[in-house]
């Protein structure tokens, strides 16, 4: 099986967002960079399927040159190559230029299953996996549990609202959304991490993909949000905020 | 030129977000100036679309047809685009929803046009929208603008309009049956009935006090602490979803889109940062307080207390002092 894993690189998650000069994006420079989470649960599971089918798995991410570090880390625990589509315009793309690149450089290749996370912990659109399958043509499902690929088929566990389940049977080619915690992902091993240095890297600039950037959205300002509520922030030492705590709760609030 | 609101149901009940985003769709299409519209997709929706006639809306467009009796996304993306070349709206609204999530995305790819998710506000300026989203996991606010042709694809968060603010119309408007052509190989999914896993047992919905951790616990070794908590005040405890992804508590505690949705009168969120797929679930509590190290997290943003501190110094003197009071 031919499966395309497609990973993003955002700003770790305990880094402080600063928001940048013209207020339109945040600040990139002196913060740390990791793989989205929810993409690393779809690494995961398209190395579990190879494992059990056979077959490549292709890691794909379309991001600024820093983004290759997140191809070397899906590359050291088990992806057997990675495609980079390598534009500094990608850091702060709209969900359809992004799946327009991805969509243009997996659509160069047989493939039989193409796995994103569900979001990026970043912008937080949450489409670019359905936009890329709508894009190649392939059907699609989202917030996906669990995947068993016999016949031909992806059988899936679709995660709907409030605790239920439905299954979702897709025919072979397909795209799927994995939801977070669909698996324990595995450490890249020393091993691994030495023998991705020799797996190939494949770059291609928008231009050699021919892409439409036109964007179909655009984040015209980035701010802190606006206090909803008056919060009382409560201060001192543990022992004293503990005690203010107890009796807000007792007298104020009246909820204890 | 109008606006369109699609509506979402599941086997014949509304799903509870649908009537906010017709809230959201009267808004708009005033500021807008111009005509609202209602979609509702299904099979044998009549029921649904006369009830649905009785807001203030132009006209109910009801896309009826047997295939579409469970959803997929092929066949309701293929009924929307239908609804979108007849009525040729400017702006397409959609509650945020889990099925949204799966549909919305395929069908503005579809018409090669933007779609703005999980909006939290909307304004507008000189007729257009602008529309208020959250990013970087709720710490940031963004005025977000669609560009290109319309129609443009936007929806709108659970909680972010009021359903009693939609209102009725004087009479009832009427409603247009969109026939649609569908045939056997035009949904290449099939969808089996929802079900619960079994395991499932916990109710949160009827508890009044909630203690809930989120990463800030750091370890499954740390719960512990936090179930003293609860026990002290006579509360249960739950957790943001990371911690049941991780199997630290089980997934039935778990707060949240895709856990369960509470309002205890006391909820006490313990290194919970805030993200939106929390923060829905318990936004309606009565009272909420956060503890959190970082004083930039989005929870103290709803806290009515907040504790700007590691939560291993304060939940100890928390367990403590109402252990002297009993």
């Amino acid at each position: 099986m031919k499966i395309f894993v497609c990973v993003k690189q955002v700003m770790s998650r305990d880094a402080a967002v600063r928001v940048d000069g013209d207020g339109s994006w945040v600040r990139d420079d002196g913060v740390a960079f990791e793989t989205n989470e929810p993409d690393t649960f779809a690494l995961e599971e398209g190395l579990r399927l190879r494992e059990k089918h056979g077959g490549e798995v292709v890691a794909v991410t379309a991001g600024p040159a820093r983004a290759s570090s997140t191809l070397r880390e899906a590359l050291a625990k088990g992806a057997d190559r990675a495609i980079h589509i390598q534009d500094n315009r990608f850091a702060r793309a709209d969900t359809h230029i992004t799946a327009a690149a991805l969509a243009a450089a997996i659509g160069r290749e047989p493939h039989d299953l193409i796995l994103t996370g569900l979001q990026s912990d970043d912008a937080g659109y949450g489409q670019t996996g359905v936009i890329l399958a709508e894009m190649l043509g392939l059907p699609h499902a989202t917030i996906i549990m669990k995947i068993e690929a016999s016949g031909g088929q992806f059988r899936c566990k679709r995660e709907l609202e409030a605790g239920w389940f439905q299954t979702v049977t897709l025919p072979q080619p397909a795209l799927l959304t994995i939801q977070s915690g669909i698996n324990k992902v595995r450490y890249a091993t020393l091993m691994g991490i030495k023998k991705a240095r020799r797996k190939p890297v494949r770059r291609y600039s928008s231009a050699d993909l021919g892409i439409d950037t036109q964007p179909r959205q655009e984040v015209q300002r980035l701010y802190q949000p606006q206090q909803g509520k008056q919060t009382e922030f409560l201060e001192g030492s543990a022992r004293e905020v503990a005690d203010q705590l107890l009796s807000k709760l007792r007298f104020e609030a009246r909820v204890i | 030129m109008s606006v369109l609101v699609v509506t979402e149901h599941h086997r014949g009940t509304w799903h509870r977000i649908s009537m906010e985003a017709v809230a959201a769709g009267q808004q708009a299409a005033q500021a807008m100036q111009c005509s609202l519209a209602a979609a509702v997709v299904g099979s044998d929706v009549g029921g649904l679309a006369g009830d649905l006639a009785r807001k203030r809306l132009s006209e109910v467009v009801a896309i009826d047809h047997p295939q579409l009796a469970a959803y997929s996304a092929d066949g309701y993306a293929a009924a929307l685009r239908k609804a979108i070349d007849d009525l040729r709206p400017r702006l397409v609204l959609f509650p945020h929803t889990y099925q949204v999530r799966d549909l919305a995305p395929k069908l503005a790819a579809s018409v090669g046009t933007a779609f703005v998710s999980d909006a939290v506000g909307m304004r507008f300026e000189g007729g257009e929208p602008i529309f208020v989203r959250q990013m970087f996991q709720g710490k940031l606010h963004a005025d977000v603008v669609p560009r290109g042709a319309p129609p443009h694809i936007a929806s709108v968060q659970s909680g972010a309009f009021r359903a009693e603010s939609a209102a009725d119309g004087d009479g009832p408007a009427p409603v247009r049956r969109l026939a649609i052509a569908l045939g056997e190989g035009d949904v290449r999914s099939q969808t089996g009935q929802p079900y619960q896993d079994a395991k499932d047992a916990v109710d949160l919905s009827a508890a009044k006090i909630i203690v809930s951790v989120g990463r800030g616990i750091r370890e499954p070794g740390n719960i512990p602490l936090a179930e003293a908590l609860a026990r002290a005040l006579g509360g249960e405890l739950a957790a943001s979803r990371p911690i049941c992804d991780s199997g630290w508590l089980p997934l039935d505690r778990q707060i949240g889109s895709s856990g369960q949705t509470v309002s205890p009168d006391l909820y006490l969120a313990l290194g919970i940062s805030g993200a939106i797929q929390h923060v829905v679930g318990m936004k309606g509590s009565k009272t909420i307080v956060a503890v959190n190290k970082d004083s930039g997290a989005p929870i103290f943003e709803i806290a009515d207390y907040g504790i700007v501190a590691d939560l291993f110094d304060v939940v100890p003197k928390l367990v403590e002092v109402l252990g002297e009071s009993d």
